[in-house]
């Protein structure tokens, strides 16, 4: 479904992550993880054609996205980042601009398709009673699922998430986590997504992409990527792994300096 | 599935017809306002018989030689300017951007400032003053667009600053000018720089009514993408638009449609600020109905700010940019200060 080959991309010789190959199958539900400044965001912008390709390639259902139209992107795979905007659109009108891609661009009016599938997205991700509000009138979570309805509307076959949960409280994080995985395994719509909270990434991703200083340090599934070695040597923190005792992944204690310190003496 | 409710979209589309209408009628009862009041009071229903007797008679010769291309002079001023004021705040995304924030004002003024201290204007006649004052903007916009560009991407927030930078340096070299000119120079542009609709020659009259209609054109062919330019940059991209030719072409359509206005009309501020927003906070943020009537809009406004001008203290006639200033100020304070502006 997805494949990166020998990617290279950035900005300048300032910063740029390079060799970077890894596959995601179609269904498939992957996570990048890594250290602040690592270049999981270069790599995010990287696939979507943000900033060009410089060597290798991003190819998505055979085709190079260097060939693909800006409308061609969008329609194969959406986006889905922090919604901060306070946007004076509603959210209908929000969810109804993933149906750009497939409008031709002097359709003046949205067709009765459009929102018939703007709202059948909205049902799903339980923000049609919502419909009629402002985007700044939503709260955070709500307004990630909102994102989530609209990059849906895109009908995509590859869902793009940069860090879609970061500033929500856990009720709000696994509620759209819980929707995402959802789309994956009930819609089989193909995931990738940085995420930062490694036990949230064990939790819901099937494969894991450790990257560090700009290179992938080590990728595969949760438990063979999230243990304390590994993460001792990406993140420079003393950590201690366990099992999740209903999910059987790998969960990552953190302890703070002052009971290292006594531990270690 | 559940059965589509098209019922409070069609509700939309009307109110948008209905705002339209509402607009058009506003402007046709503006014109006609306007060309019946004045230093000559015509009745309304003189007008088809005066204009149907053509060519003799002071009254036509009032109507057809003064009022009437005073009054659409108005309307595409202030359409143009209200048009400029709504593109340029949708690609800055910023709500404070005006068609004069970028120095297009600045350039134009000094380039007339030029012309009139050197006494120039009086070589070429009544076509060197607007054309000077054009040059000027059109060389304020080449240096804003091409300093905003690196790497051959523009760079928005940096060009709107870098506008703003140019504006200032242009109006102090403005007021070198003013301070080493003689007296009867100083008259002569601050007269330019007030902006007035009193404009003898009927050829610039077309060319802006002309400029005002292509531009909205050219706007509504990218009403799309101004409409997902809402959300960013960067997601209007991710939605398959292609931001970088949609901010070129409607940030020079946007100036020069600036250049245009006050090359003909001189410097009238406030209406491509104060109109977009009032039409935002009525009608809200969608282009599709937004273009439409700020254009409307800006028209209609510059046409009844006129009619004040040159009849509040008759026969005296005031700079039309003090009653786009005081009313529309004050208009948009009170609107503003009853109602939370919402900027994208």
């Amino acid at each position: 479904m997805l494949q990166i080959k020998y990617f290279k991309c950035g900005y300048g010789k300032k910063f740029y992550i390079s060799d970077i190959t890894f596959g995601v199958d179609k269904g498939g539900f992957t996570g990048i993880i890594g250290p602040n400044g690592s270049g999981k965001t270069t790599l995010f912008r990287g696939i979507t054609g943000e900033l060009p390709t410089e060597e290798g390639a991003v190819i998505i259902n055979g085709h190079n996205i260097k060939d693909l139209t800006l409308k061609e992107k969008a329609r194969k795979m959406a986006v889905v980042t922090q919604e901060f905007e306070n946007v004076d659109v509603t959210v209908e009108d929000f969810v109804l601009m993933g149906r750009f891609p497939y409008q031709s661009p002097f359709q003046f009016f949205e067709t009765k398709e459009d929102y018939g599938i703007a709202h059948k997205y909205l049902e799903l991700t339980d923000m049609y009673r919502l419909k009629d509000k402002y985007m700044y009138q939503l709260s955070g979570g709500e307004r990630q699922l909102a994102a989530i309805a609209r990059a849906l509307s895109q009908e995509p076959e590859l869902l793009l998430l940069d860090e879609p949960t970061s500033s929500l409280d856990i009720t709000h994080k696994m509620q759209v986590l819980n929707l995402i995985q959802h789309l994956n395994s009930e819609m089989k719509l193909t995931v990738l997504m940085i995420i930062h909270d490694l036990n949230l990434a064990s939790e819901y991703c099937d494969n894991l992409i450790m990257i560090n200083n700009g290179k992938i340090h080590v990728t595969g599934k949760p438990e063979d990527v999230l243990n304390y070695k590994t993460i001792e040597e990406v993140y420079n923190t003393v950590v201690i792994t366990k099992t999740n005792p209903l999910s059987n992944k790998p969960v990552v204690l953190l302890v703070s300096g002052k009971v290292l310190d006594e531990h270690k003496t | 599935m559940k059965e589509l409710n098209t019922e409070h979209i069609r509700k939309k589309y009307l109110l948008w017809i209905l705002f339209t209408a509402l607009l058009l009628v506003l402007l046709v009862l503006s014109a006609l306002i306007s060309i019946t009041i004045g230093e000559v009071n015509i009745s309304v229903f003189d007008l088809p018989g005066i204009l149907g007797q053509e060519g003799e008679g002071v009254e036509y010769a009032i109507l057809n030689k003064i009022r009437l291309p005073r009054i659409i002079l108005g309307f595409a001023v202030g359409g143009s300017l209200s048009l400029a004021g709504v593109i340029l705040q949708g690609i800055y995304r910023n709500p404070l951007v005006e068609p004069y924030t970028l120095g297009i004002s600045g350039g134009a003024a000094l380039g007339v400032a030029l012309v009139i201290v050197t006494g120039l204007h009086y070589a070429f006649g009544s076509f060197m003053l607007p054309l000077v004052g054009f040059l000027g903007s059109l060389a304020t916009i080449v240096l804003v667009y091409s300093l905003g560009l690196r790497n051959g991407k523009i760079r928005v927030q940096s060009m709107l600053l870098i506008g703003v930078m140019i504006s200032f340096v242009v109006s102090s070299l403005m007021m070198f000018l003013m301070s080493v000119t003689s007296a009867e120079n100083l008259h002569g542009i601050v007269f330019w720089m007030m902006g007035s609709l009193d404009e003898p020659n009927i050829i610039l009259i077309r060319v802006a009514l002309l400029a005002s209609v292509i531009g909205l054109f050219l706007a509504y062919l990218f009403v799309k993408p101004l409409n997902a330019l809402r959300l960013g940059q960067e997601k209007a991209k991710h939605l398959g638009f292609n931001t970088e030719v949609t901010l070129r072409i409607l940030f020079v359509t946007a100036s020069l449609l600036t250049g245009i206005c006050v090359a003909v009309a001189g410097v009238i501020g406030f209406v491509g600020l104060i109109i977009p927003h009032l039409m935002r906070i009525i009608i809200g943020s969608d282009y599709r109905i937004l273009l439409i009537s700020s254009f409307l809009g800006g028209g209609i406004f510059l046409i009844f700010s006129d009619l004040l001008a040159r009849t509040i203290i008759s026969p005296i006639e005031l700079p039309i940019g003090v009653i786009t200033g005081i009313i529309g100020g004050t208009l948009f304070v009170i609107v503003l200060s009853r109602k939370n502006l919402r900027f994208n």
